[in-house]
């Protein structure tokens, strides 16, 4: 985050010695882009806090640590792809989990649709990209976090309960 | 007003308003909501000034023709590897990806690169990359990044295939 923020200061510094005028064009750029996306921003945040409140990391724990693997599979790739958790939370989470005896591959399915599907951050999407590809581009990231999590499986030995 | 605009107002404002009763009536899930949104707001708001700052200088300085000729339709190969390393550096996550994609097409890019550059960021964010292999294991990261880039560029290309197809154009924001 911090070099984040060392390289937009920079560039911003660089950009005001070349041009005063382009560097205010870009910064209402900025804020015209940011004001646009705002209200999907917002409905992202709404259905985020909510989301949360009713799908807990004790909850989350309780079905991944089924005996079944692939109905964990399942049931990590349906929760995963419809929260939305910052990754300084999700890790030590599936930290804890793998210690508890949660399968690798579960875990794969969890964080990779974590990651990769997202339901929640779809208002923004659609903002930018439309419905269809929204749609498309999540089912096909859902499929490549069910390979992602097969191939965990098969190389930890896990897919043959 | 057009009718999302609506829609998505009420939501807003009901939900304002439903945060506004829980905490004057001490209502525990009401309250615990807030603080979800809080906490990820904060999250929010302390990457996307420097985010839409970045985005706003793209816009000014990079011209069209470097992006097209990088990240465009010819760019073969060399896109895909500008748009995964372009990934394993942005921070935060989707929501900070979608506007960069945006701008990256707008100038040129085209649509499987910037599909790819969605994916990846999704996947091989280097720092959130660091973090997993220490809880997880360096050899459960490594699974993940190589069967899920392949994929993912794999996936962007077919998008792209179906949607040019289609005659796809993305929203057209109102700006300027």
């Amino acid at each position: 985050m911090y070099y984040l923020y060392a390289l937009a200061g920079a560039a911003l510094l660089v950009s005001l010695v070349a041009s005063r005028e382009r560097t205010l064009r870009a910064l209402r750029i900025s804020y015209q882009r940011f004001r646009t996306i705002l209200p999907a921003f917002l409905l992202m945040l709404v259905l985020v806090s909510v989301a949360l409140y009713l799908i807990p990391g004790g909850v989350i724990s309780d079905y991944l640590g089924g005996s079944n693997v692939y109905v964990g599979v399942v049931f990590a790739a349906m929760v995963g792809s419809i929260t939305l958790m910052p990754g300084f939370i999700a890790f030590p989470l599936a930290g804890i989990l793998r210690e508890s005896g949660v399968a690798y591959m579960v875990l794969s399915a969890f964080t990779t649709t974590l990651m990769m599907v997202g339901v929640l951050t779809s208002p923004v999407e659609k903002k930018y990209f439309g419905w269809r590809v929204t749609v498309l581009r999540n089912l096909l990231s859902l499929l490549t976090a069910l390979v992602v999590a097969l191939v965990t499986g098969i190389v930890f030995g896990e897919l043959i309960p | 007003m057009k009718r999302n605009t609506v829609v998505t107002t009420v939501i807003i404002a009901s939900y304002l308003v439903f945060l506004a009763v829980s905490w004057a009536t001490g209502y525990g899930p009401g309250n615990e909501i807030g603080r979800n949104s809080g906490d990820f707001a904060l999250e929010m708001l302390k990457i996307l000034p420097g985010a839409f700052i970045l985005i706003g200088l793209f816009e000014v300085w990079v011209k069209r023709e470097t992006v097209e000729r990088h990240l465009g339709a010819q760019s073969g190969l060399r896109g895909y590897l500008w748009a995964v390393l372009l990934a394993g550096t942005t921070v935060g996550g989707a929501y900070v990806a979608f506007p960069v994609a945006y701008s990256l097409y707008r100038k040129g890019a085209r649509l499987s690169v910037i599909f790819s550059y969605i994916g990846a960021s999704a996947v091989c964010r280097v720092p959130m990359t660091v973090f997993e292999a220490s809880f997880l294991g360096f050899k459960f990261s490594l699974v993940r990044l190589l069967v899920s880039l392949p994929l993912v560029i794999l996936t962007s290309a077919l998008l792209e295939r179906y949607l040019t197809r289609r005659g796809y154009r993305p929203e057209e924001l109102a700006e300027d």
